[in-house]
């Protein structure tokens, strides 16, 4: 019996080895571009995320766990705030954020969305590049207490934040993610060290 | 090559528009509908789809004599899945913000139905100089109508064609719904109605019944 399955199926094996040996040099060849485009789209925020920010004086410090943050350093070598990762469930996968906070980690300057796929005109809005009004919502909201979404108007100088209408899910996801990962930083500040640059 | 069938020059010819892979044979309708927002993205889309289409067609017409029968749409989808995430990856480094938006539908490009219909209907039964021809003119007939429905759509939805401005601002009250999906339904529906209405008019009225 064998042999009949062997004689049947020998061309469709063959080709998944030559193909998954053919994609497995792509990737190897392609992924340090990939992660560096990665990269520079966070490096090309921290100046937005965190005013006063100078790009190329940016240091990367990390916890011995490997947890990463990217310290904000302004042209004259002051700390002038951080910029952390954040990700969590969204409405339809995963959403990655970059998260702006001050040097004390006390307020929030920035939020941006470097992954998602949400629906696209509804959840969406939480990336989008021409009318950034939910993620300017964060600005400016404190790091020490939790982000609520509310589908009301917010009431001023709370921490409260307007959900997108038609995207509660994909808003409330955003402000979880927001919430975690600050807390996850402020509680592990300082367990951060420099990482040596290469 | 006394292979049976339509000649290069033929097939090259019917991809364009008698048999336009939008407008004639109503395939590949989820990249026709879902990237069609701006003009940059549809061409994206056709070129990966070029890509995909050509490479695809060249392998499954170099080893079309060794197909199975009842494994053929195995070898098909195998073979398009390694291209398409060849594409996939190709985007992602050197087209970053592209591949960012396009999102989802480039890995989608799998499920293209245009691309496993030119394995079967011309690669897996032609010559690769025939696969070629076909594949290059099916995608130019795809990247046509790709362009008709993005042109509109960002023109009439942004005032902007390739991200320039030809409707200005202080008129034009950009109508947010055609860049919205409900827009590339309606887009596509008057283009169809309009395709087959033109196509009609060359035909005498029974034939076009029939």
């Amino acid at each position: 019996m064998a042999t009949v399955y062997i004689k049947q199926a020998w061309l469709v094996l063959i080709l998944a080895i030559v193909f998954a040996a053919a994609l497995a040099c792509i990737q190897a060849g392609l992924s340090p571009r990939i992660e560096a485009n990665k990269r520079n789209e966070t490096y090309d925020q921290i100046p937005v995320l965190v005013p006063g920010a100078d790009q190329a004086a940016t240091e990367e410090w990390a916890t011995d766990d490997g947890k990463i943050a990217y310290k904000a350093v302004s042209a004259d070598g002051e700390a002038v705030g951080w910029v952390i990762k954040g990700a969590g469930q969204g409405f339809a996968d995963k959403i990655e954020l970059l998260i702006g906070l001050d040097a004390e980690a006390t307020r929030i300057t920035g939020l941006f969305v470097l992954e998602q796929k949400e629906t696209p005109a509804l959840g969406s809005k939480i990336a989008d590049k021409s009318d950034p009004w939910f993620r300017d919502q964060f600005e400016g909201k404190s790091a020490a207490e939790d982000i609520a979404v509310t589908k009301a108007s917010p009431v001023e100088g709370t921490n409260q934040v307007a959900a997108i209408s038609g995207a509660t899910i994909s808003s409330e996801a955003v402000s979880d993610i927001v919430n975690d990962a600050v807390k996850e930083f402020r509680d592990r500040i300082n367990d951060l060290t420099p990482m040596s640059q290469e | 090559m006394a292979s049976d069938g339509p000649t290069p020059l033929e097939r090259f010819l019917n991809g364009i528009l008698p048999e336009n892979p939008v407008y004639r044979q109503l395939l590949g309708m989820c990249p026709t509908l879902a990237v069609t927002g701006n003009m940059k993205a549809a061409m994206t889309m056709s070129a990966a789809v070029l890509f995909v289409l050509v490479c695809a067609n060249i392998i499954i017409s170099l080893i079309r004599n060794l197909l199975k029968p009842h494994l053929r749409i195995v070898v098909f989808v195998l073979t398009i899945a390694t291209f398409v995430s060849i594409a996939d990856r190709l985007l992602a480094a050197f087209l970053y913000d592209m591949s960012k938006e396009l999102g989802p539908y480039i890995p989608l490009i799998i499920v293209n139905c245009i691309i496993i219909c030119r394995c079967e209907v011309c690669a897996s039964k032609q010559s690769i100089p025939t696969a070629v021809a076909d594949a290059v003119g099916q995608s130019i007939g795809f990247a046509l109508a790709l362009a008709s429905i993005a042109g509109i759509r960002e023109i009439l939805g942004t005032g902007q064609w390739f991200g320039l401005t030809v409707l200005g601002k202080d008129w034009w009250p950009a109508w947010g719904i055609m860049v919205l999906p409900p827009g590339a339904f309606i887009t596509l529906g008057f283009l169809l109605g309009g395709a087959n209405w033109l196509g009609s008019l060359g035909r005498p009225k029974t034939a076009a019944a029939a």
